[in-house]
């Protein structure tokens, strides 16, 4: 196996060690996955040539299962086995999902672990396994395209996904064997696509409508740097919306009762959203349903949309002001998502913003070339990538406090990864434990926000109360997913929990769906697994050599010299060796053995880093 | 740098409260550009975790030194001064009561007749005042008068909540 090549920060790799990553989005109604060739994103395409995966799944009764168009052909004669939206519904509870609406055409069942499955004939399927099918569709048709299997995946998700919503779309990936470079923010995808990065500078708006979600982030660019200040949005607000209304006024038109059986409103929902594409081009069109037939006009059209059009226009002015700027001094919007084709719409946001929107590339690919584009330096292709994305969390995390309230210790709208301490104490005389509730969500009451994760500090010390010191730590790295630990100060004890989301799957669940899918044999989940862990090996070794020749005689003692010389040996006669767990041992052992050497290293870089200021700019002043 | 580092050491920025922001921001995305973990998304996993911490180091410390009464604390912290809230300025009657004519000047916005003139009238004092704070603040940092100076942060304290209670009735008005 070729070794994977680790660049010296600086030096760039040999250029035919091209690494295949794409850009992945996963939508609501419509998937997409692109990749740079040539320095150039493009969308691939399946073998009748059509870009766009509908976001469909069907499972029949044999087991057999259908993604994309065939599965969509099956939407309105089967309905309840043929799974559309699921975005809507990932990392959801089933109240959450209860309150989405009851026109869902689904038939839900609880699981043991709060997360709801739809019953389908090929037996209960969650969001997260539908999910999972369309990425592997389009890891197909990219490890086609590319003639070879893939290093990595940029995913996008809309910048309003809560913790459970991301934690869910990474576990969709780890189902379809994909790994995961990133998960992106959509409208940062967008800028980047239409090569706003080549300004110097400037404040964009993305404005992002999709089928199930809508998002307004306000950007800035300063030469290279894309530092999100704001988003806003609706996570479940969309074109779906619009299509709904107009089925609901088709509806009410032909003198249909308000309760339909599934196939029926799947009819109006095609009749509707028909229509409302039809309207893109022209003045009114033709609408039969039931035996009724009648016309639709864009004015009608456009008084069906306003409540949900106006729900976006209030959540802009607010991201607006919560990014410190005034309207005005948005240089650039940009358009994304689907229903941004909607006149109306683009008429709105025009008015809105005082200058028309951008919309030359096609909004529903731009979110796609964008993370080809971020795929692709992350990967290593791109070392010396001009471009970087400082993000931030979309909510407020926090824990429960006395009397059900929330305390924020990460306030929403901060820029990512961030670490924040809060220290606690106990309520009563010898309190021997603490519950640690985290919650996520703007609300003061508990209740009115997300539950997150729930753990335990326990053997706490006996101590009068108030005299504890819990420090708890809360630590979000760049894809925005969270980790959270407690610390008694006084006693040194400590808990921790990566944070899973109450509705999502736990690791075990997700290694065993792996081992229960039949499109991943035993042998087959082996050898990757193998083949992962060869991988680090190679990067370790590689890394940990080109340290030790830059740098080690000056920054290590002999011995400690000789202690990583010692064990990067090891590693390397075992690396080409068949057990993946020996070889994951191996590695961390490595790992820990030159944590202090890499600790050392970073500092080091960053004296210089700050240095250079010192000389330029205590000079000038 | 360490993960205790001292966050104006890590801007590269002399020790006082004024700051140049511009020089400040760019100093934060140079930092950024080298040690955000998408830089080390391709390295090894003890190099893509320090990442992670030295990234959200620099992006607590830049949160800090942008804020006007967040950097008055921390200055203030550095020399073993922990401002608690607004207990120091319970003493001074005279801005308890200034504070409490503001708050109820404010209330009665709400229902005035021309809510958005009477907010923006309301709203223009209210700022130059926050300002004056800051440049009283920095230089009462720079005297070593630093009982004054938790005052004056207390005092800072207030008026931007102040500001955030103006910025939310706007919004509610809208």
């Amino acid at each position: 196996m070729a070794l994977l090549q680790i660049s010296e920060p600086g030096l760039s790799p040999e250029p035919h060690q091209h690494r295949r990553a794409v850009g992945i989005d996963l939508g609501t109604t419509n998937s997409l996955v692109a990749t740079v060739r040539s320095g150039t994103p493009e969308t691939l395409p399946d073998k009748q040539g059509r870009h766009l995966l509908p976001s469909v799944v069907h499972y029949g009764k044999g087991g057999e299962i259908q993604v994309g168009s065939a599965a969509r052909r099956r939407l309105v004669e089967n309905p309840l086995d043929t799974l559309a939206s699921v975005k809507r519904y990932m990392g959801r509870g089933v109240e959450d999902i209860a309150r989405l609406g009851s026109e869902l055409p689904y038939q839900l069942v609880d699981s043991d672990n709060g997360m709801p499955s739809f019953q389908t004939a090929g037996g209960a399927i969650s969001p997260v396994a539908a999910s999972a099918e369309i990425l592997e569709a389009l890891e197909q048709r990219a490890e086609l395209a590319l003639d070879g299997s893939l290093d990595g995946a940029v995913i996008t998700v809309p910048a309003y996904f809560d913790d459970a919503q991301r934690q869910a779309t990474k576990d969709a990936a780890t189902l379809a064997g994909i790994k995961v470079l990133r998960l992106l923010n959509e409208p940062t995808a967008a800028a980047i696509a239409y090569g706003l990065d080549q300004q110097d500078q400037g404040v964009i708006a993305v404005y992002d409508l999709g089928g199930g979600t809508f998002d307004i982030s306000i950007l800035r660019l300063t030469r290279g740097v894309f530092e999100v200040l704001a988003t806003g949005g609706d996570s479940a607000l969309g074109g779906d919306d619009f299509d709904r209304a107009i089925a609901e006024w088709i509806g009410r038109q032909a003198g249909l009762p308000d309760a339909l059986d599934p196939s029926q409103q799947r009819m109006l929902l095609e009749a509707a959203r028909a229509a409302k594409e039809q309207l893109t081009e022209q003045q009114q069109v033709d609408v039969a349903a039931a035996g009724w037939r009648g016309t639709l006009g864009r004015e009608q059209l456009g008084e069906l949309l306003k409540p949900y059009i106006d729900k976006t226009l209030r959540a802009c002015k607010k991201a607006v002001r919560d990014a410190g700027l005034e309207i005005g001094q948005v240089d650039n919007i940009v358009m994304v998502g689907g229903s941004t084709r909607t006149p109306r719409v683009r008429e709105q946001v025009a008015q809105l913003f005082g200058k028309p929107p951008l919309v030359d590339l096609d909004p529903d690919r731009v979110v796609a070339l964008g993370a080809a584009i971020q795929a692709d330096i992350l990967v290593g292709n791109k070392p010396d990538g001009e471009i970087l994305l400082l993000d931030v969390i979309p909510l407020s995390l926090g824990l429960e406090t006395m009397g059900g309230l929330t305390e924020k210790i990460i306030h929403r709208n901060t820029t990512i990864p961030v670490a924040k301490a809060q220290e606690f104490t106990t309520f009563k005389d010898g309190q021997a434990a603490m519950a640690i509730h985290v919650l996520q969500g703007e609300r003061e009451l508990v209740s009115d926000n997300r539950s997150l994760a729930r753990f335990e500090l326990r053997d706490i010390p006996p101590m009068v109360a108030g005299a504890a010191k819990v420090r708890v730590v809360f630590q979000v790295d760049a894809d925005g997913l969270l980790s959270v630990t407690a610390k008694e100060l006084t006693s040194g004890v400590e808990a921790r929990v990566e944070v899973k989301p109450s509705y999502g799957l736990s690791d075990e669940e997700v290694t065993s769906m792996l081992k229960a899918s039949y499109t991943h044999a035993k042998e087959d989940m082996q050898a990757r697994a193998l083949k992962e862990q060869q991988v680090e090996a190679d990067r370790m070794i590689e890394d940990l050599t080109a340290a030790l020749a830059a740098d080690g005689r000056e920054l290590l003692s002999e011995e400690e010299y000789h202690c990583l010389e010692v064990a990067l040996k090891d590693l390397r006669s075992l690396a080409s060796s068949e057990d993946h767990r020996l070889i994951a041992r191996h590695i961390e052992m490595v790992a820990k053995a030159s944590e202090t050497f890499a600790a050392r290293r970073m500092d080091v870089s960053i004296k210089k880093a700050l240095s250079g200021h010192h000389l330029t700019d205590f000079d000038e002043q | 740098m360490d993960l205790t580092s001292d966050y104006f050491e890590i801007f590269g920025l002399p020790d006082a409260y004024e700051v140049d922001t511009q020089m400040l921001a760019e100093r934060y995305r140079e930092l950024q550009k080298q040690f955000h973990p998408d830089r080390y998304a391709s390295k090894s996993a003890v190099q893509q975790k320090l990442a992670v911490q030295y990234t959200a180091l620099i992006n607590q410390a830049y949160a800090i030194l942008r804020s006007p009464v967040e950097r008055a604390q921390y200055l203030l912290s550095r020399k073993g001064l922990e401002n608690n809230g607004e207990n120091s300025t319970v003493n001074d009657s005279e801005f308890l009561l200034t504070q409490m004519t503001l708050r109820e000047a404010l209330l009665e916005i709400r229902d005035a007749a021309d809510p958005f003139d009477e907010l923006e009238k309301f709203a223009a004092p209210v700022k130059l005042e926050y300002g004056k704070l800051q440049r009283s603040f920095a230089d009462q940092y720079s005297r070593e008068r630093l009982e004054e100076a938790v005052e004056t942060v207390a005092k800072m304290q207030f008026y931007r909540k102040l500001q955030q209670e103006i910025e939310q009735l706007e919004e509610e008005l809208d």
